[in-house]
């Protein structure tokens, strides 16, 4: 069969909210167990003005690391195990006037990397606005977690200030659930590192 | 730790058929494209895997733009949008989300943020849904989205085109892309269609007229087929 070529991506543009809003920004319907957390921040731009139209989307491993979908456990190459039922692993959330989001979710636990070494636990997350001709990609690790110091997609980014980027502040307050900030910085000063993926 | 093989990963893009952050004639670019370039990531688990919208649990399908309440119809030229969702090895991607959304035939979407001077429609909301069937296919009936202007540059007007959202089996699969229409005059001035550098790229975002496609006496047809990333090898099938 002869190779096609990939569709181009194009913008998302300004006026998605009504086709694919409001999102799923909460992962924990349904779901017991697991260490509840909640991911808040904003998204700003080249002036560290807030961008208001644009859309983050998370995928992330359950409390056990392991990726909802039979897809996982095949690709894993580790016998078939399914993820916490109901546990959707997929969250999508739109952000308000003031460039703000939030997801709630579960921490996710680790999930095998290069050569088998477990990563730290991360959200995948992809950020999609008026203005961005293709998604931007990141990842948000989490403050205080000792395994972050053995990441090996951490440890490509070269740049300790980049680096620092992709690890979401832990913050005070609530009691049942963890409260974490991650900024998307899209431009300039304290720049979101990105990732080809 | 048992040894397991690592993902296979999925295919980078070619040079030049993917549009850059950075491209200056379209001026929201300018503020939001990073500066550094992204730093490349080797495909492991996060990556390959990605989420599954079966049962409906993303919401009930809706694939008749034209009567979103059931009730009165939508004004404009009705037309029939459909295709096949593949991969770059010619797969059908089966049971996949697909979503849309567009602005009404006289180019204003249900948005607040739209303040272009047109009218609304009643019986128009501009957005559908559903899952690619087992054969990867897709078909919606909606009305044909009219060009609008925008303030880009001086007298700047987006050619027709319908939003689409896709997702595929994996993470690294995701795509948003906007379909375009034949012989539209817009697009050769339009800065975000010819972001894309390689042009025969671009031209895979317009659609294809379709007779076999159309309603006698009813609408017309639109083949759009979307391809998204494939592996660079065969997986094992399990």
């Amino acid at each position: 069969m002869s190779r096609r070529s990939p569709t181009p991506s194009q913008t998302i543009g300004p006026f998605f909210a009504q086709g694919l809003g409001p999102g799923w920004p909460d992962l924990t319907e349904g779901i017991t167990g697991g260490e509840r957390i909640a991911v808040e921040g904003r998204v700003l731009d080249g002036d560290s003005k807030p961008v208001p139209d644009a859309m983050l989307e998370i995928w992330q491993a359950d409390a056990q690391g392991r990726y909802p979908g039979p897809r996982a456990a095949s690709e894993s190459g580790a016998p078939a195990r399914s993820a916490t039922p109901a546990f959707r692993g997929f969250g999508r959330a739109l952000t308000d006037p003031r460039g703000q989001y939030r997801f709630t979710t579960i921490k996710p636990g680790r999930v095998p990397g290069a050569g088998g070494a477990l990563q730290a636990p991360h959200l995948n997350l992809t950020i999609f606005a008026r203005g961005l001709l293709r998604q931007l990609t990141t990842r948000i690790y989490f403050a205080g977690d000792p395994s972050n110091d053995t990441d090996a997609v951490l440890a490509a980014v070269a740049d300790p200030a980049a680096r620092r980027t992709l690890i979401a502040a832990r913050q005070g307050g609530s009691s049942q659930t963890v409260p974490y900030r991650f900024d998307v910085i899209l431009q300039g000063e304290g720049e979101t590192a990105f990732f080809d993926i | 730790m048992s040894r397991t093989p690592p993902p296979i990963a999925f295919s980078r893009p070619r040079a030049g058929e993917q549009p850059p952050y950075l491209h200056e004639p379209y001026g929201s670019t300018i503020k939001r494209a990073p500066r550094r370039p992204p730093v490349p990531l080797p495909h492991t688990l996060s990556e390959v895997t990605g989420p599954n919208f079966a049962g409906d649990w993303a919401g009930v399908h809706t694939t008749d733009l034209t009567r979103p309440g059931g009730k009165g119809e939508a004004q404009g030229q009705r037309i029939i949008v459909a295709g096949q969702l593949l991969d770059e090895d010619g797969k059908p991607i089966p049971r996949s989300l697909v979503e849309l959304w567009q602005c009404n035939a006289a180019g204003r979407y249900l948005h607040d943020g739209d303040v272009h001077d047109a009218p609304l429609d009643p019986n128009f909301t501009g957005y559908g849904r559903l899952m690619t069937n087992d054969q990867g296919e897709y078909r919606f009936l909606t009305i044909k989205p009219g060009a609008y202007p925008w303030r880009n540059t001086h007298n700047a007007w987006r050619p027709a085109h319908i939003h689409f959202s896709l997702f595929g089996n994996a993470f690294a699969t995701r795509l948003i892309t906007q379909m375009y229409f034949p012989g539209d005059p817009l697009l050769a001035t339009d800065p975000i269609y010819n972001s894309v550098p390689d042009q025969s790229a671009r031209r895979r975002l317009i659609s294809d007229y379709d007779a076999a496609l159309s309603e006698a006496e009813y609408a017309l047809g639109y083949r759009f087929d979307i391809v998204l990333r494939g592996r660079t090898a065969t997986p094992m099938e399990q």
